[in-house]
């Protein structure tokens, strides 16, 4: 073990100047389509039509046990060889799917074609498919198209190029208001609705909504605050449509949801006074909660291997309100200017790393020998059989984690594979 | 361009992966996009493996499009050589590394690594993950054992030595069946040379040459590998697939004339549970029970062969994904006296169960999924796997301990015997009725749904008739319904009343 990772952290600094580790190889890493497993939940009359291979629906059976939902609103359309013979037949192929799709499915009002590997790497051209069948299907459904595929999404942008394809059809809005970007649970949604009334903060707006109806507008007036860190191209063209981010850490841990819920009071003007008296009550509840898992986690070094981008604002909240000690927090991808606040409050010489080469991640993961490893699916149970605890990182993905109340919801995660090491005798 | 909302197998590279995880010593390079990485965790989460599959992903991205892919692979291999030192590589591309066509076997070659390297060409747009595992293990056999080949001509002396070949990773009980098979063979004194592709090296595949035949658990997997062995070593190869008691005495059989050996010392030793069972006067009322089978081929022709012979259900649907095997399914079916289903599409099979009155189904996850939607009782017999299908407990589908188990799981979603009988007298009990679930799966009772009265077709239902038809239990029910108000309208009975329920009844009595 070498001697920089025992170093105490120098708290003051922060890793905002921090030297990243970039990698290339093998990447342990979902794709973009995965994120239409949220996705197609959180918009109740949206479908999701991959265009793509066999892989792409294999992939999607058996990402994340989805077979639960018998007849689920996604399919996959897949390419096959007569397709790839001729362009012109794929795009006949294509709307004959979609017709059979939307006979069968009369309740879809938002169709989203998604783009993968194969379909890019033909060119076949999904925006162009969707004008030609908004034409034919206008007006009962709405045709949009995104890319999930790998070669250039990794998992969580797969909900950001999702977004992005939202926002042109935004209406124009000229009233000053709250915009919250980021798939989040419904119950986290209504929490975070109640604090910004409570607040005077309003109106409030979630994209997406939970249904394509209810699309929020957006125009020079709109302040957003992301929810997630891993929209950068949504908050791009949600800023060429003249809205300001709020930068703010995100709302993981109590002290992630008051800095986050701080930037919408400073823009809004809300008495200082009120700001405290609001949030209190959550940070209170999210103490003892926290408290509950502090001995458990407290002085634990954890490993992050990269998969949804939360990774930073998850290592700063174990580090500040529990008291991890991160050795490496590994990301896919990092956007310094959405990230600015969070690798703030990072604790000084923790190693970043972004991209991944899997085997030499995992030499310096067995070299650091990491009282926790947080890893995709792929990794867990051959790192536990290695012995080391883990933390599958597909659950702080499909979780409520966001909020004060779900502060002590999200510690838990962490503490539990730990809590089961010391109750197993076997 | 086909939809599909679920589909019974992956891609052929998975079915590569299957034989590279399933095997020591090999490593397979993947030319494939950031993604597919996906297919790790069908290892080390849904068959809980607790080391990642030999496998080595190119990972190339968008950007690396324009730029130059091939050097990409070249080092992955080179690296994954140097890191993992296997006796022996497989190369090949996934779905969208086809399309970019950079010859992963021409540039493996080039590398001139000291070790054999297989290129693998499977076309992911036409083939699937069987298909793709049974090319593998082909090449695999071909470029190993092929140097090992004796003169055309060589004459070979039976002996009681085999190959097993067929068990892979991630296979529907492979590990199990592989161990209760080995056990039988070492008990009628046959050894075995090499068991492939689960736990051999590639050292081992350079030694099949040496067996006097092959024992073939899986054809889907093994049956091109074995073909060729049969070709260039004069093996001969079994042919019974030794699932359910009759068929695993068949196959000692076989194997005995192959290996030269007396068959009957050992048939008289070996016993099933499981046909005494069925025979016991408590599994009457399994009698004409009706099945609806679907599977791999395989799995699928011996679960109908043992639920028809061995536990006297009826089959009434059999069908298959498998397109290769669909003559063997089809001539099945035909035993069975009925039509084979073969389709990849789950929507046709979940049609087709609906139109049969099925009290059971023996099929894969997916028909799972559909029995519990329609609220009928259901075993897995074969692939697509879940979580589920690897139980920590020893659970063959071969040999007598096999049959053993297939007994077990197919009776026990069903009500238990005198259960249905006490149904059949009580109807009218709050708790016993029709729509009461097995006493022994748990489960909260259903109340029971107040009768409408129903107008159907030309002939009106009577109060009371319709009451007690509700009293017929629910999976017969819609046939008895059908059934009657055809005696109605053929006979030109306005309302059919209790009379006309029995007449029909008895009309339509098996």
């Amino acid at each position: 073990m070498s001697a920089a990772l025992l170093a105490p952290p120098a708290k003051d600094i922060g890793c905002a100047e921090a030297p990243v580790l970039r990698e290339r190889g093998q990447r342990e890493v979902f794709c973009g389509l995965t994120g239409i497993i949220w996705l197609h939940r959180k918009i109740q009359d949206a479908f999701f039509l991959i265009v793509g291979s066999r892989t792409c629906a294999h992939l999607m059976q058996s990402a994340a046990g989805v077979m639960i939902f018998a007849e689920p609103r996604f399919a996959t359309a897949i390419i096959d060889e007569r397709d790839l013979a001729g362009l012109a037949d794929a795009n006949e192929e294509l709307d004959r799917v979609v017709a059979q799709l939307l006979s069968r499915r009369p309740d879809i009002k938002l169709l989203f074609l998604v783009g993968s590997c194969p379909s890019e790497v033909i060119k076949l051209d999904l925006s162009r498919a969707a004008q030609r069948l908004n034409v034919t299907h206008a007006p009962g459904v709405r045709v949009l198209n995104y890319s999930g595929s790998g070669i250039e999404t990794t998992f969580t942008q797969g909900e950001d190029a999702c977004l992005a394809a939202l926002v042109p059809e935004m209406r124009p809005a000229a009233t000053r208001s709250l915009l919250v970007v980021g798939a989040l649970a419904e119950v986290v949604e209504d929490q975070l609705r109640r604090l910004f009334e409570a607040l005077g903060i309003g109106p409030v707006t979630f994209l997406p909504p939970r249904r394509a109806a209810d699309l929020p507008g957006v125009g020079p007036n709109t302040r957003m605050l992301l929810a997630q860190p891993f929209l950068a191209e949504t908050a791009r063209l949600l800023e060429a449509r003249g809205a300001q981010r709020l930068a703010a850490p995100f709302p993981l841990g109590a002290e992630g949801t008051t800095a986050w819920l701080q930037a919408a009071a400073t823009a809004w003007g809300v008495d200082p006074t009120l700001f405290r008296s609001v949030t209190a009550a959550g940070e209170a509840r999210a103490a003892v909660a926290l408290a509950r898992h502090r001995d458990q986690l407290a002085g634990k070094r954890i490993f992050f291997f990269p998969d949804s981008q939360l990774e930073i604002p998850l290592a700063r909240f174990l580090a500040r309100e529990l008291g991890m000690v991160p050795v490496e927090v590994g990301t896919p991808y990092l956007h310094r200017q959405h990230l600015a606040e969070e690798l703030a409050l990072l604790p000084a010489g923790t190693r970043l790393s972004e991209g991944q080469h899997v085997d030499r991640q995992l030499d310096r993961c067995r070299e650091a020998r990491p009282d926790l490893v947080v890893c995709g699916l792929g990794l867990a149970n051959p790192l536990e059989a290695e012995g080391f605890a883990t933390k599958w990182s597909i659950e702080l993905v499909f979780t409520p984690i966001q909020g004060y109340d779900q502060a002590g919801d999200l510690a838990e995660l962490f503490a539990r594979p730990l809590v089961r090491r010391t109750r197993l005798m076997v | 361009m086909q939809l599909a909302v679920w589909t019974y197998e992956g891609p052929p590279h998975v079915g590569a992966m299957r034989i590279a995880t399933a095997m020591e010593g090999l490593h397979y390079v993947l030319h494939a996009p950031q993604g597919d990485t996906y297919a790790d965790l069908l290892f080390t989460m849904i068959e809980r493996r607790a080391k990642r599959p030999p496998v080595t992903y190119t990972t190339f991205q968008a950007r690396d499009l324009g730029g130059d892919t091939a050097e990409l692979f070249k080092n992955a291999a080179r690296e994954a050589f140097e890191r993992f030192r296997p006796q022996a590589m497989i190369v090949g591309a996934s779905c969208t590394a086809e399309l970019i066509q950079d010859d992963p076997g021409g540039l493996a070659k080039a590398l001139a690594l000291p070790i054999p390297v297989i290129p693998l060409e499977l076309p992911s747009y036409q083939k699937k993950e069987n298909w793709g595992a049974a090319e593998t293990f082909y090449q695999l056999v071909r470029a190993l054992a092929g140097p090992h080949a004796p003169p055309p001509g060589t004459r070979r002396s039976p002996g009681p030595v085999c190959n097993i070949l067929g068990p892979t990773a991630l296979g529907f009980r492979h590990r199990d069946d592989l161990a209760e098979i080995t056990g039988l063979l070492g008990r009628m004194g046959v050894r075995i040379n090499v068991a492939a592709p689960l736990g051999a090296t590639p050292h081992d595949l350079t030694r099949l040459g040496e067996a006097d035949f092959n024992v073939v658990l899986y054809p889907e997997i093994a049956g091109q590998a074995a073909a060729w062995l049969g070709r260039t070593f004069g093996q001969k190869a079994t042919k019974t697939i030794p699932i359910g008691s009759n068929a695993t005495r068949e196959f000692i059989a076989e194997v005995a004339a192959l290996a030269g050996l007396d068959a009957a010392p050992i048939l008289a030793a070996e016993t099933s549970r499981a046909a005494w069972y069925a025979r016991s006067v408590d599994s009457n009322y399994l009698t004409g029970k009706r099945v609806f089978v679907f599977g791999d081929a395989s799995h699928a022709i011996a679960a109908a062969r043992m639920a028809a012979e061995e536990i006297g259900f009826t089959i009434v649907g059999l069908g298959t994904y498998s397109r290769e095997y669909a003559r063997d399914v089809r001539d099945a079916a035909k035993s069975h006296g009925i039509e084979a289903l073969v389709t990849e599409d789950y929507l046709e099979v979940e049609a087709a169960i609906q139109g049969l009155q099925v009290e059971l189904i023996l099929g894969t996850q997916m028909e799972r999924h559909i029995a519990k939607r329609l609220g009928i009782p259901c075993a897995v017999i074969s692939s697509p796997v879940h979580v589920q299908d690897y139980p920590a407990r020893y659970s063959p589908q071969m040999g007598f301990e096999g049959a053993n188990v297939l007994f077990d799981t197919w009776v026990h979603p069903l009500m238990m015997g005198l259960e249905e009988h006490l149904l059949g007298m009580f109807r009218e009990d709050f708790e016993f009725h029709g729509e009461a679930a097995p006493s022994h799966l748990g489960g909260a009772v259903t109340e029971r749904q107040a009768t409408a009265v129903v107008v159907a077709g030309p002939a009106t239902w009577a109060t009371e008739a319709e009451k007690e038809l509700g009293k017929i239990p629910f999976f017969v029910r819609g046939k008895a319904r059908r059934n009657t108000e055809r005696y109605a309208s053929e006979r030109g009975i306005g309302t059919i009343t209790i009379e006309t329920l029995y007449d029909a009844k008895a009309h339509f009595a098996r």
